[in-house]
């Protein structure tokens, strides 16, 4: 098993670095997967924890100026590590203004994801930070656990407002309910709704326009003013929208009546998925 | 006895109490002849900074005739600080300090006059005390580092605020490595992130010290210190000896002079001696390249040095045992990928490390002085007889 990579941009630095704060706000511990051409970041909810689920893919050829690997074996050429999110965060952070990054896995004093940075000094020297981010190699039978997950039939898809708005909105909210209703419909309507025994307040969201169907799914018949609606944890969503530092170029958000609300992100070339399960 | 400090002097003094508050809870204050003192010591007496400021960076200062005593006296950290918290505002609107012994009343008198008149006046109660001196000499160490506060604060800053303790040492090519210093805990799972950082010889004034010399000492108050250097722009010279013996850190100016004795760890420990020499008992073939991470991270390309030895196959959890603590004796260095390991590796771990521990400095008693080889201040035997 070998992987190293490196970073020399500055712009694919930066852009990485967001990504990995993004992580660090989105899961505590996520499970890192590469593949010869992809990295995903990948969160896998157990139920009892929420069942929130997520999945972040990028391309390794938009980052990485060198990217070797050998997974487990020819046909399985794959690794996947656990590792803290925050620890690669805080990695990253001293990469601010590096000429060079590069990643590897070792085996120094405990398995680790070294993070090797190097410096520019005002003086010209050679200054050198490295992180050996602690991690955990999940062995091939719990693979599967960490699969793409499959993305329901939407009911209704929708695009999503601004997302600073909506974390402003949710943000309020939280401080009155521990849950939160998600309804849209096929108008281009969206509304974030709380009821508790003294007040229920609704935020209404309008004219989000919807993409076009992809599929001949059940939704095309269906009644352009009817409400979808799903009703998640307030915190699980307010914990997705703190994540999104920067707007997103696409944010799209399909909800699965009274099952599961699933939102679609895109960061230029980063795609981000992540599900929000009904509350039972 | 009266000192005035004037203009942007006021800020330094703020910055030096505020540097020593990281460290003790009482600040010992004296009035010597060739300037003003303050000092502290942490509770556990592994720490001991003191300022000398002399009689030049006062506008005004006097002192007790040559034939008394100098003035002496212990008040709280917190009260002193609570005057010079907000470095911000001292440097806006201060515009004279004057620090003065009210004899009547017993306080000691702390005056800032500020802008448009306003004048804030504190009366601290203090206690007599006796000389507080610490017994280091920085000449009889043998390792010196001396380098621009600057470069060693963007040194620390990779490190988290929370890491207690770090190892200092000199690496491969007469590099300075910082390393954050972790305590073995042998069956815990959680391991912490480890950050080093190295830093070429050019980027120091001094660098007297062989390669492999490492101490481990505590950031939080190193970093007291330099922040103290970095607002004043001084450079830092580190002296230092084996580990186990106090480390001493200081800043010297015309107008001042700082030092800091920090305790450093008595045991070396696996990862400080990883700086230097490769440890005997690791099972692992012992690349070259894993002692001194952090040459060949640039040097090195070649990927089969990291290569990683990790089980993954289906029904092994390899990963969970530490295998290079682990007196097994298999070392895996062939890894071909599918190979099984067998999970039978004894559970005992050699060497495991003491306790960690920092040894008190030792405080010379106040009736040797011959043992005080830092001039400035004469040790004196009897209590000061508080006269203001």
């Amino acid at each position: 098993m070998k992987f190293r990579a490196k970073i020399v941009d500055a712009a694919c630095l930066n852009h990485f670095t967001r990504i990995s704060n993004m992580m660090a706000k989105l899961a505590k511990t996520c499970t890192l997967r590469i593949n010869p051409d992809k990295l995903n970041f990948i969160l896998s909810d157990k139920v009892a924890n929420g069942g929130v689920n997520m999945w972040c893919e990028l391309e390794q050829e938009n980052f990485f100026s060198e990217f070797q690997m050998e997974g487990v074996s020819a046909e399985n050429n794959e690794i996947y590590v656990e590792l803290t999110s925050e620890n690669l965060s805080r990695a990253l952070k001293t990469a601010q203004n590096a000429r060079a990054l590069k990643m590897k896995l070792t085996n120094k004093h405990f398995p680790c994801l070294t993070v090797s940075v190097e410096l520019l000094s005002v003086s010209n020297s050679s200054r050198i930070v490295t992180h050996d981010i602690p991690i955990k190699v999940i062995p091939r039978k719990l693979w599967k656990d960490f699969q793409e997950p499959t993305v329901p039939d939407a009911d209704v898809s929708i695009y999503l407002p601004v997302l600073k708005t909506m974390k402003s909105v949710v943000e309020k909210m939280k401080n009155i309910s521990n849950h939160l209703i998600i309804e849209a419909n096929l108008n281009g309507e969206l509304n974030l709704k709380i009821e508790t025994e003294l007040v229920c307040v609704t935020t209404h969201f309008k004219d989000l326009g919807c993409p076009p169907l992809a599929s001949e799914s059940v939704s095309q018949d269906r009644n352009p003013e009817q409400m979808a609606e799903v009703c998640i944890d307030i915190k699980k969503l307010l914990q997705f929208l703190a994540g999104q530092q920067v707007n997103p170029t696409k944010a799209l958000c399909n909800i699965v009546d009274k099952r599961i609300v699933h939102f679609d992100l895109l960061h230029e070339d980063v795609s981000l998925q992540y599900f929000i399960p009904a509350l039972s | 006895m009266r000192c005035l400090v004037t203009g942007g002097n006021v800020k330094v003094l703020g910055k030096a109490v505020h540097s020593l508050s990281r460290i003790g809870d009482e600040l010992y204050l004296e009035l010597l002849h060739d300037g003003l003192s303050l000092r502290t010591v942490n509770s556990s007496r592994s720490a001991y900074a003191c300022f000398l400021f002399a009689p030049l960076f006062f506008q005004q200062y006097q002192v007790a005739p040559p034939n008394q005593d100098p003035v002496r006296c212990k008040i709280l950290m917190k009260s002193f600080l609570s005057v010079f918290r907000s470095l911000v505002t001292l440097e806006r609107t201060v515009e004279k300090c004057c620090i003065s012994l009210n004899g009547r009343s017993s306080r000691l008198v702390v005056q800032l006059h500020c802008k448009y008149g306003v004048r804030k006046i504190h009366n601290l109660s203090f206690q007599d005390c006796e000389s507080l001196q610490a017994v280091f000499d920085p000449a009889s160490c043998p390792h010196v580092l001396r380098a621009p506060a600057r470069v060693l604060g963007e040194a620390v800053l990779p490190f988290p605020p929370a890491l207690a303790e770090v190892t200092l040492g000199v690496g491969r090519g007469h590099r300075v490595i910082l390393r954050s210093y972790q305590e073995e805990e042998a069956d815990s799972d959680i391991r912490a992130m480890v950050t080093e950082m190295s830093i070429g010889k050019e980027d120091f004034q001094q660098l007297q010290a062989q390669e492999g010399v490492a101490i481990t000492f505590c950031l939080k108050e190193f970093r007291g210190l330099l922040s103290f250097a970095e607002s004043a722009n001084l450079s830092l010279s580190m002296h230092f000896d084996t580990p186990g013996r106090p480390a001493i850190f200081t800043v010297e100016d015309t107008l001042l002079d700082g030092h800091f004795v920090l305790a450093t760890l008595s045991e070396p420990d696996p990862q400080s001696q990883d700086l230097g020499s490769l440890q005997p008992c690791r099972p692992q073939p012992p690349l070259q390249a894993h002692s001194t991470p952090h040459l060949d991270d640039f040097t090195n390309d070649d990927i089969d040095s990291y290569m990683i030895a990790m089980e993954t196959t289906v029904g092994s959890e390899g990963s969970r045992a530490p295998p290079l603590l682990s007196p097994g004796p298999q070392p895996s260095c062939s890894p071909g990928p599918n190979s099984e390991e067998d999970e039978a590796e004894p559970s005992t771990v050699p060497g495991t490390p003491p306790p960690k521990k920092f040894r008190s400095l030792f405080f010379g008693s106040i009736l040797a002085p011959a043992h005080s080889p830092q001039g400035p201040s004469p040790v004196l035997a009897e209590d000061s007889e508080g006269e203001g």
